[in-house]
């Protein structure tokens, strides 16, 4: 784990480190079991063609939990996410790198809450940002 | 009486706020690991007792995205057999907002409803986005989550 990371040290535009995940089938078929989301066309590659996609796809919660994973990674232990969300706007395929990726873009104090509020998204080998989202994080303070 | 042409029916509009029969998940400590380790995530407060003692939280706590497996089966069914011209179905996304954590020995209970129907034009044509919210209370009454998901049907 990354060490705690606080407010004061934070500046807008700031990039977080980016996570990359390499989802196999069987790590679909895990998600699958623990998250209780058996749709075939994640792990069924005949019922998957017989929808028109050309093999299984990642289950979108799954590349959201890896975005969030990229987050709390960053912000640490002794922070606090307050929102997360993200939009699937393109599919990711197993076997192939998810790139995590994150920004901030506003830094402001609330209710006296320190508050960061971040761009994340997902990208495919291509660049492509598949699964674009933002993150509002309360971090904690060295005041 | 449903516009000419739309995508919204009548038995639809009708199920616009109104909230869903609640159901009820007990966190157990046991799915949280198993959880995140489908995630492959290793961070100590979705995995580790000892190592989350130490943190702010006092304890292990739930990872962001696991209100995804605390479905309100009911609304799932009713908006998935539900008779629409647009068959086709969608996940647009998925948003969380997070008030308090959840532990293990929770007792989560679920309600949802949906929230609101837009037609629009997009990539695959007309398209219906079905709003759907989620309110997630603890054994104690507070709401820990409330969460947003976008389903398109087309």
């Amino acid at each position: 784990m990354a060490q705690q990371v606080f407010f004061e040290d934070v500046a807008e535009g700031q990039e977080m480190p980016q996570l990359v995940k390499n989802p196999s089938t069987r790590q679909l078929v895990k998600w699958a079991g623990a998250s209780g989301d058996y749709y075939e066309i994640h792990y069924d590659k005949d019922f998957a063609q017989s929808t028109g996609l050309d093999g299984c796809i990642v289950h979108g919660w799954l590349t959201f939990s890896f975005v969030a994973q990229m987050v709390t990674d960053w912000m640490g232990q002794d922070a606090f996410l307050k929102k997360i969300g993200v939009s699937y706007r393109g599919m990711n395929v197993p076997k192939q790198d998810i790139i995590c990726k994150g920004k901030i873009t506003k830094k402001y104090e609330s209710d006296g809450e320190k508050i960061v509020e971040c761009d994340i998204w997902a990208e495919n080998t291509e660049g492509k940002k598949t699964t674009p989202g933002k993150a509002v994080v309360a971090l904690p303070s060295h005041k | 009486m449903a516009q000419a042409g739309s995508l919204v029916t009548d038995e639809l509009r009708k199920l616009v706020g109104v909230e869903s029969e609640p159901e009820v998940w007990e966190i157990e400590k046991g799915a949280i690991i198993k959880f995140a380790q489908s995630v492959e995530d290793r961070n100590p407060l979705w995995n580790d007792e000892g190592e989350a003692r130490k943190t702010r939280y006092g304890g292990m706590i739930a990872p962001p995205t696991f209100t995804s497996m605390l479905r309100n089966e009911k609304l799932y069914d009713t908006i998935f057999e539900l008779d629409l011209p647009a068959k086709r179905v969608l996940n647009a996304g998925n948003e969380i907002e997070f008030f308090e954590p959840i532990r293990p020995g929770d007792v989560i209970t679920v309600t949802g409803k949906l929230a609101d129907i837009a037609e629009r034009e997009g990539s695959v044509g007309r398209m219906l986005v079905l709003t759907f919210e989620y309110t997630y209370k603890n054994q104690t009454g507070k709401v820990v989550s409330i969460g947003r998901n976008n389903i398109i049907r087309y």
